[in-house]
């Protein structure tokens, strides 16, 4: 423990493998699901539908990695989900309002179910999975109320766009018809990993500034550059099918900022001080009670978001929506590193957990797989990551 | 008379080269009350598990005769077996099954693994009457109270046969009335052939119940004597209980004081689940800028709960009393309230309420004053990489960089990090509970160093502390607290450790 660092060296910073560990288990499914499928898996088409038909649970996920580091758990988000799809379809059916009027309805009705979950975690002090076991029931039997037992179709296009529509051409194409590409995605690309780089580079050089240990510089160019390969490759693909889903986004701008919400507020910080050490929390002055209830407040309004997303993809509300999308979530969180104790977990993990579940799931569909076989399959995985988490950890601890 | 047990040069080491038992001798007749007396950490506690079995024979050095045999007990089991039973200071029951099945836990009366309710009652019922208890058995243990949870600790004692019982710091957390009825069945079961080891700090109690006493300290025998001899005196226990060396080193300090900076006033502080129980009573101090104050007292003397209480009511229910920064009276209701004043406390339990285990550094000295480092609640990381790399410089922590996690530091060095923390808050008055607990002499110098820093900055600090050369050696005035009462105050100096232990141990009457 007792490392002198010479004279005007700075000393580096650690590489996490950790969280690389899960990096990697992603990239070897996405390889090993290409290789299976004869290349099939990363078909513009599919790489379309892979994100469209996950952005329910990559953005369930970013608010529940949040609710687990401080220590909860939320069973109820599908039940949400449901109850503010049916909301939304009769407040524009039934109530005939415009389409972006039912996603603020939406929106606001998630963070009351929050409020009222919250309340009863934070405030009564009842165990978070006592409360949202209760809401799973409470607010799917809502759903039947609203829906009485029927569905609601005939959405507005505007609305469904938001969960299965795509940015327009603005550009225009390169080329015409089957092999045309989408220029405007080609550009966001580009942007994005522009972005990236100055952002990163940005840092590292304030980090410098203020003598603060920074990254090596091959590790540091290594991992932008993939970074940007990957992007660019992504997008470049994703360009010859229909254009930016439009869900693609709402995804980056909430990765993004509940990444900077986490890392670099003062709200995040205490999160993660919940559910490191409760009592040195309160020592150290922090309300913890208003963390938590705002905590769930934040999973309500996501919550919302998903049952917006997921009914605006079917085109209509049914009562059986978000079926177990509660699972699912939870088991991207874990995948992505969290801790069942709470404390710790990453937003970009618990993404790459969720896109580990995608890529499952579209890479055995493609195999047509049975689906009773995918899940006990998706069982086991969930399984060995945490195992694996968890015996890492211990072998950490025994140093 | 004969000896039911005679332990023999008894040494125990822990890892770290750490000699916690030196060549301990104990010899106790059959049918006595013998005490065991010793500052906190002296050695009694690890004494009593070398004899139980907690520490398995063979983990520590020299020779055990019970009973007319050499013992060798692997674990508690086998030294109950043979009729030796402990009662810890925090007792073991559990608090939802009722008094008889929590006496009979472990070793229940049952045919073919089903339980005979009805001579298990019935033997409950008698074993109750024994200890003077008046209570079904079928009481669940969490409607008693502390004194009663301890009497069926001693009725599950009773059915397991015991002939030796050992019982620590027995009357810590019982009210006046409890420990008079605990003493007066120590009593009844001597009459009875059972002899018992009570391991106490009150000298009063030592001197009504007890036949023998045998003084500890630094992991020795100081001395054997009996109650009845004319020169037993409380002043003879008390010169045996200290005289430890004064090995530590301390930095030169040359006190700089000036005004009062902290006052607190009749604070009064109940438990927080046995609400007719004061754990801090009528208590009132002050502290001087530039001032180091200490706070003796032995364990369950309130100290820590004293200070607790005053950081925003951590500790306690039913808290009355004032506190005045600089003359006016202040509100310290939360703890944010009391970080607010000026008032900072370094917990005497880092790994529970002091420190983020699972943090880096970098956010354990930032958690107490984030938003020194923030704007409209946005965390500037650099600035706060740069505070706890200035930190670990200042302070020495030694580490490779402060991004990494708290709970891979050693105890010195976590303890830096905590007092950097509440260094970082900014603090006018800094209370300091049990500063240099588990660290090494190199380490204690250190922070000793930081607190005389403190001092000549003119703070005001508090430090409570278990170890009285230290008090001496650190303290410009010391109080001494004993039972939840401050019983003395004592400049630099006239204090001794004598005159110290005497207001320590010095009780109500």
């Amino acid at each position: 423990m007792s490392t002198t660092t010479p004279t005007r060296k700075l000393p580096k910073t650690r590489v996490d493998l950790r969280q690389y560990g899960i990096l990697a288990a992603l990239a070897v499914i996405v390889i090993l699901f290409q290789v299976l499928t004869d290349g099939r898996l990363l078909l513009p088409g599919n790489l379309n539908n892979l994100i469209q038909q996950n952005a329910y649970v990559l953005i369930l996920a970013v608010g529940m990695v949040i609710v687990i580091i401080a220590g909860h758990i939320d069973l109820s988000v599908g039940s949400v989900v449901a109850m503010v799809g049916a909301v939304a379809a009769i407040s524009m059916s039934q109530w005939g309002m415009p389409w972006w009027a039912a996603v603020i309805i939406s929106l606001l009705l998630g963070a009351a179910v929050g409020a009222w979950q919250g309340f009863w975690v934070a405030f009564v002090g009842i165990p978070a999975f006592i409360v949202t076991l209760a809401g799973m029931l409470l607010f799917r039997g809502l759903t039947l109320v609203f829906l009485t037992g029927g569905t609601i179709n005939a959405l507005p296009g505007e609305f469904n766009a938001i969960g299965g529509g795509w940015l327009p051409e603005l550009f225009g194409t390169i080329g015409e018809g089957r092999g045309s590409r989408d220029i405007l995605t080609i550009v966001l690309g580009v942007l994005a990993v522009a972005m990236l780089i100055t952002q990163q580079v940005r840092s590292r050089a304030k980090q410098r500034s203020l003598e603060l240990p920074v990254e090596r510089s091959v590790s540091f160019w290594i991992k932008n550059g993939v970074a940007a390969v990957v992007i660019l490759a992504l997008t470049f693909q994703l360009s010859a099918y229909r254009g930016t889903p439009i869900i693609l986004i709402i995804l980056a701008v909430l990765i993004l900022l509940f990444t900077f919400v986490l890392n670099q507020t003062v709200f995040g910080r205490h999160v993660y001080a919940i559910g490191g050490n409760l009592f040195a929390a309160q020592m150290s002055g922090v309300k913890t009670s208003w963390i938590n209830f705002f905590v769930f407040v934040n999973m309500g309004v996501l919550a919302g978001l998903a049952g917006v997303v997921t009914t605006a993809r079917a085109g209509g509300a049914v009562a059986s929506a978000g079926q177990s999308f509660e699972l699912d979530a939870i088991a991207a969180v874990f995948i992505g590193g969290a801790a069942v104790t709470g404390g710790v977990g990453t937003v970009i993990g618990a993404v790459i957990g969720a896109l580990i579940m995608g890529v499952l799931n579209m890479g055995l569909s493609i195999l047509s797989v049975d689906a009773a076989w995918q899940q006990t399959i998706k069982g086991l995985v969930l399984l060995l990551a945490v195992a694996f988490d968890v015996m890492s950890k211990r072998r950490a601890g025994r140093r | 008379m004969t000896a039911i047990l005679s332990m023999n040069q008894i040494t125990k080491d822990f890892s770290g080269g750490v000699r916690a038992l030196d060549g301990v001798s104990l010899e106790v007749e059959r049918g006595h009350v013998h005490a065991i007396c010793g500052e906190n950490g002296a050695g009694k506690s690890t004494l009593m598990k070398v004899l139980s079995g907690v520490y398995p024979v063979g983990s520590y050095g020299g020779s055990i005769n019970f009973e007319n045999h050499e013992t060798a007990y692997k674990s508690i089991n086998d030294s109950e077996a043979d009729g030796i039973v402990i009662i810890h200071q925090e007792l073991a029951l559990s608090p939802y099954l009722s008094i008889a099945e929590n006496i009979f836990l472990g070793n229940e009366i049952a045919t073919r693994g089903v339980v005979d309710w009805p001579k298990t009652n019935r033997e409950a019922t008698m074993l109750l009457a024994r200890v003077g208890l008046d209570e079904l058995p079928s009481t669940p243990v969490l409607e008693l109270g502390v004194g009663k949870q301890q009497l069926v600790e001693i009725a599950k004692a009773l059915s397991k046969q015991v002939k030796l019982l050992i019982l620590d710091e027995p009357t810590a957390a019982l009210n006046d009335e409890d420990s008079a009825h605990l003493l007066d069945l120590i009593n009844s079961l001597r009459g009875q052939g059972i002899t018992c080891i009570i391991i106490s700090h009150k000298l009063k109690e030592i001197r009504r119940i007890a036949d023998t006493v045998t003084i500890i300290r630094d992991g020795q025998t100081i001395e054997t004597f009996e109650m009845k001899e004319a020169d037993a005196t409380e002043a003879r226990i008390i010169r045996a209980m200290v005289g430890r060396d004064l090995d530590s080193m301390f930095p030169p300090h040359t006190p700089d004081i000036g005004d009062e900076l902290f006052r607190v006033e009749n604070w009064t502080v109940h438990h927080p689940v046995d609400t007719t129980r004061k754990v801090v009573d009528d208590a009132s101090f002050s502290v001087r800028a530039g001032e180091i104050v200490g706070f003796a007292g032995l364990m369950g003397a309130g100290r820590t709960e004293l200070a607790m209480s005053i950081f925003g009511r951590s500790y306690g229910s039913h808290i009355s009393g004032t506190a005045f920064k600089e003359g006016k009276e202040i509100s310290v209701k939360s703890v944010s309230e009391a970080i607010g004043h000026g008032i900072a406390y370094a917990t005497e339990d880092r790994k529970h309420f002091g420190l983020n285990l699972i943090g880096s550094i970098a956010v354990n000295i930032s958690a107490a004053a984030l938003s020194k480092l923030s704007r409209f609640g946005i965390v500037d990381r650099f600035a706060e990489n740069k505070v706890a790399e200035d930190y670990r410089g200042q302070m020495n922590i030694k580490t490779p960089n402060v991004s990494v996690l708290a709970g891979n530091l050693s105890g010195g060095n976590q303890q830096k990090v905590v007092l950097s923390k509440w260094m970082f808050s900014g603090p006018d008055i800094l209370i300091l509970d049990e500063p240099t607990r588990g660290i090494d002499v190199g380490a204690k110098y250190e922070i000793y160093g930081i607190i005389n820093d403190l001092a000549r900055q003119g703070k005001a600090v508090v430090v409570i502390s278990s170890e009285l050369p230290e008090l001496l050696g650190l303290c410009d005035r010391i109080y001494a607290i004993s039972e939840g009462t401050i019983t003395g105050e004592i400049d630099r100096a006239d204090a001794t450790q004598e005159r110290l232990m005497h207001l320590m141990t010095a009780g109500k009457d």
